[in-house]
């Protein structure tokens, strides 16, 4: 086994995490913008979990008016700047994209997003402050992408929240756990900071629900409660005890993001990941720019039914990422208690099940990441009964309502979601609007 | 294999591409250049009296742009050379000698006396040039001085110096148009009766590029203060070509050779000015953009076109198009076109759709069983064409006419007839109205 930190030097590890998709130059975001046919009914726009007017804000930058483009998208999106980094939007927006229909090239909606977020958060552009106070309170739970969206939006209805966050920085996987050549310039932290600037929020760190209070003690100190704890655990290999060097990719990433110098990391020279969603490409190309020799993801299914786009695939191979399709662990090999490689096996697919072939083939490894999602612990909410769940998460109608009365819940932890930041703002977007029209129906009655 | 070459009022040149009177040839350095590069003349830029005219340090130039920085209007309010006129006329001589197949025209503007002009023209006889062109367009700066546009404005006055440089002059002489009158044919008729050989039109036209609004002042602008200027490039060609036709096409100046400029950019844009009876094309704005070299792109395109018509020569197809410009009068109303989306090349962009919809006749679908879908409704179709004009995907969106004996969905009347608005029992003044036909005719 051979896994040590400093593989490479600072420069290099700079030089490697650096922006992805960086900044557009102002002459480079006309042109892009003009690019923009500014479609009736715009397919784009449909496309957008949170409906940003884009034809709308792509206007306004090619208008030279990048501050209002901001404020077109932040209206809509509160997390714009960071959704400008990570949204697959090659499945969203750009997707649609009348352009890349008729040319196979997108307008590039999302680094144009990037530029006009930019300028506004470069200006200092604050659009939005708290509104008059209604004198109701509401907790929300969890200060991630849902968690956030919803506050800031009850924050400017007027409402004063009441934000409860386990962990000691605000942000959930914006801050812990999107890669971090995503979120370059500490944007995460920033865009926190934009959020609780409108007022009218206060955070309370290191409390979390079912340790420190029950969902119950909410419902009696508050008009209305949001959940958006996201989702606490991860699924296991089932593959018994694991040796030293099986390592979960969402705890490294975690570590990753928070590491003072990228240089601590302690990093395999032949990395194996199991998995084939986001999780699994951001810690495989991480891997490889922490200075792993070797990467390979190694995925059950054919590389169309990954979760990650083709264009995250294409990221992980331009960074010297293999990726293997049809393979699943089979057995972990170990040598004196670590990790010295892992046993896969082929399999195929008949009518939707996976069935082995028979074969299998070794792969020597010194690390092995677990990228095969994450579940809702029941301790996430207080293991209390009375929230109907769903495949393990929690049920909420279309304004994001749960089977309690008051308690409202979006994000990761919901039923049915897109495990995608935009579509947590989204959610945290809509339930503050249920909830405001829930306390003024109760106001009026 | 086609020729390109022309005879313009007996001006011989290799083909009919010839720079304007403009900074690019304002001396023998561009000129040179501009006669390597394979242009076919060139008129050489305005030559006035000594001392000569002092230009603005500030910025001379302004432009509209267009997607992507394309120059699509340009302006200028730089005025005649600002350097000697001996200097012009010794380098004028020693190129014609140098370069005796291409065509060298001398741009003139003295005061509004007889002897100037007559001076001049003595001068300039002695460098052997082809022939003088002179300058009643210039917008700024010269008009001021009574000279340029404010002489171009008055028929009389061009009338009078045509005829005084007719006298003064074995020369050919152009005279050459601005586009700052009401109605264009005036000066046109005046140069005529004054003896010119031909016109060139258009000079540029009086614009204020843009306004800076920190400045608040004309944008560009020298220490804070603007003027207006000429515009020229891509943008004037439409006014250009509208100008030349009228020329052409007006019974009192028919046949008067017509030098076209305004705009010219391609092969192309020369091919429509000469259609329209341009005999040779200048050119300025699109040199000043890209340089020389895009006669080459003008050569190659014109003679290529010409090959495909079958045309031999340029003057086979000059002036083809006039015979075909009208007056609104004489369209027939009966004559229907509908527009047609092409459903494979149809990218669902909607633009056609918002802006049928909103702006003019609801004739263009927006979804069909719930999925977007762009449909011409032809029970509502004008065939105005901006649904064609606004689509982003060209030939997506054609209009075609309803074949005779039709009946045209919207109106529920038979295709195929021919009135005019002269015609037309709508007219009040008409003498002998026609019904439209009926499903029998």
């Amino acid at each position: 086994m051979d896994i040590k930190a400093g593989r490479l030097s600072a420069d290099q590890l700079r030089a490697n995490f650096c922006d992805l998709a960086p900044a557009m130059a102002p002459n480079e975001a006309r042109v892009a913008a003009e690019r923009c046919l500014f479609c009736h009914d715009a397919p784009c726009v449909t496309a957008c979990p949170t409906t940003i007017d884009i034809p709308l804000f792509i206007r306004q930058i090619a208008a030279h008016n990048p501050i209002g483009a901001a404020e077109t998208i932040l209206s809509a999106n509160i997390m714009g700047a960071m959704c400008a980094r990570v949204c697959p939007t090659e499945n969203l927006c750009e997707g649609a994209c009348v352009r890349e229909v008729s040319e196979g090239k997108a307008v590039e909606i999302g680094r144009l997003q990037r530029h006009a977020t930019d300028a506004a958060y470069g200006a200092g552009k604050q659009f939005f402050r708290a509104g008059p106070a209604t004198g109701k309170r509401i907790a929300v739970v969890g200060a991630g992408p849902a968690g956030l969206s919803c506050a800031h939006r009850l924050a400017v209805l007027g409402h004063a929240v009441t934000l409860y966050e386990a962990r000691e920085k605000a942000g959930g996987l914006n801050e812990y756990g999107i890669a971090a050549y995503k979120a370059s310039d500490s944007i995460a932290a920033r865009e926190v900071e934009y959020i609780l600037a409108v007022g009218g929020i206060s955070v309370v760190h290191g409390k979390r629900l079912g340790r420190d209070f029950r969902l119950a003690d909410l419902e009696r100190d508050f008009d209305a409660v949001f959940l958006g704890m996201g989702l606490g655990g991860t699924n296991t290999l089932g593959l018994g005890d694991e040796p030293e060097g099986v390592m979960d990719a969402v705890e490294y990433i975690a570590r990753l993001r928070q590491a003072k110098a990228l240089s601590d990391l302690p990093i395999g020279r032949k990395v194996v990941v199991i998995g084939g969603g986001m999780t699994a490409i951001d810690i495989a190309v991480q891997a490889k720019k922490l200075g792993a020799e070797e990467v390979t993801i190694a995925y059950r299914r054919g590389r169309k039914a990954m979760p990650a786009s083709d264009y995250e695939q294409e990221v992980a191979q331009i960074a010297g990422v293999t990726i293997r399709e049809y393979q699943r662990p089979k057995t972990l090999l170990a040598a004196g208690g670590k990790l010295a490689g892992v046993e896969l096996e082929y399999v195929t697919e008949r009518e939707g099940k996976l069935v082995p072939s028979g074969e299998t083939t070794m792969l020597a490894c010194d690390q092995l990441f677990k990228a095969i999602g994450q579940t809702l612990l029941p301790e996430d909410f207080g293991g209390e009964g009375g929230l109907q769940m769903k495949s393990g998460k929690i049920l909420v109608d279309s304004a994001r309502r749960t089977s309690r009365p008051k308690v409202f819940a979006g994000g990761d932890c919901v039923f049915g979601g897109q495990d995608l930041t935009v579509s947590a703002v989204e959610d945290g977007k809509m339930a503050a609007q249920a909830i405001d029209s829930m306390l003024k129906a109760a106001k009026a009655a | 294999m086609v020729d390109l070459s022309v005879d313009f009022v007996g001006i011989k040149s290799p083909n009919p591409f010839w720079l304007a009177s403009a900074p690019p040839t304002d001396k023998a350095y561009n000129v040179i250049r501009a006669f390597k590069a394979g242009w076919g003349g060139v008129v050489w830029k305005t030559l006035g009296e000594d001392p000569p005219v002092v230009n603005v340090s500030g910025p001379r130039y302004g432009a509209i742009h267009a997607s992507d920085r394309r120059v699509i209007g340009f302006n200028n309010i730089e005025l005649i050379t600002d350097r000697p006129l001996e200097v012009n006329l010794q380098e004028i001589k020693q190129v014609k000698r140098d370069w005796k197949d291409r065509a060298m025209i001398v741009s003139l503007m003295v005061p509004c006396e007889e002897r100037n002009w007559a001076a001049i023209l003595k001068r300039v006889e002695e460098t052997e040039a082809d022939g003088v062109e002179l300058n009643f367009g210039c917008p700024h700066g010269m008009s001021e001085r009574g000279m340029g546009a404010a002489v171009g404005q008055v028929p009389e006055y061009v009338e009078m110096v045509a005829r005084w440089c007719k006298q003064h002059t074995r020369m050919p002489v152009i005279v050459k148009l601005t586009p700052n009158v009401g109605d264009i044919r005036k000066p046109a008729e005046a140069a005529k009766r004054g003896g010119a050989d031909a016109v060139s039109l258009i000079n540029t036209v009086n614009s204020i590029m843009g306004v800076d609004l920190d400045a608040m002042s004309p944008w560009p602008h020298t220490e804070g203060k603007g003027t207006h200027g000429g515009m020229c490039g891509a943008a004037v060609k439409p006014i250009a070509l509208n100008m030349v036709a009228e020329i052409a096409r007006s019974e009192a100046t028919r046949g008067l050779p017509i030098s076209g400029i305004g705009g010219i950019e391609t092969w192309k844009d020369a091919a429509e000015f000469m259609a329209l009876g341009a005999g040779t094309v200048q050119v300025c704005t699109a040199a000043m953009v890209y340089g020389f070299k895009i006669v080459e792109e003008m050569k190659s395109g014109l003679a290529r076109f010409m090959e495909d018509k079958g045309y031999s020569r340029v003057s086979d197809f000059v002036g083809k198009a006039v015979p075909n410009v009208t007056d609104w009068q004489h369209l027939n109303l009966d004559y229907v076109v509908k527009a047609e989306i092409d459903q494979d090349l149809c990218i669902k962009c909607g633009r056609c759709h918002i802006a049928c919809e909103d702006t003019s006749h609801q004739a263009i679908t927006k979804e069909k069983d719930g999925a977007r879908h762009f449909e011409v409704i032809e029970e509502e179709c004008v065939g105005c064409n901006l649904c064609a004009v606004v689509c982003p995907v060209e030939n997506c969106i054609t209009l075609s006419p309803l074949p005779k004996g039709a009946v045209d969905p919207r109106t529920g009347t038979p295709v195929g007839g021919t009135r005019t608005w002269k015609e037309h029992p709508n007219n009040p003044m008409a003498k002998n109205p026609r019904p439209a036909l009926t499903a029998a005719e």
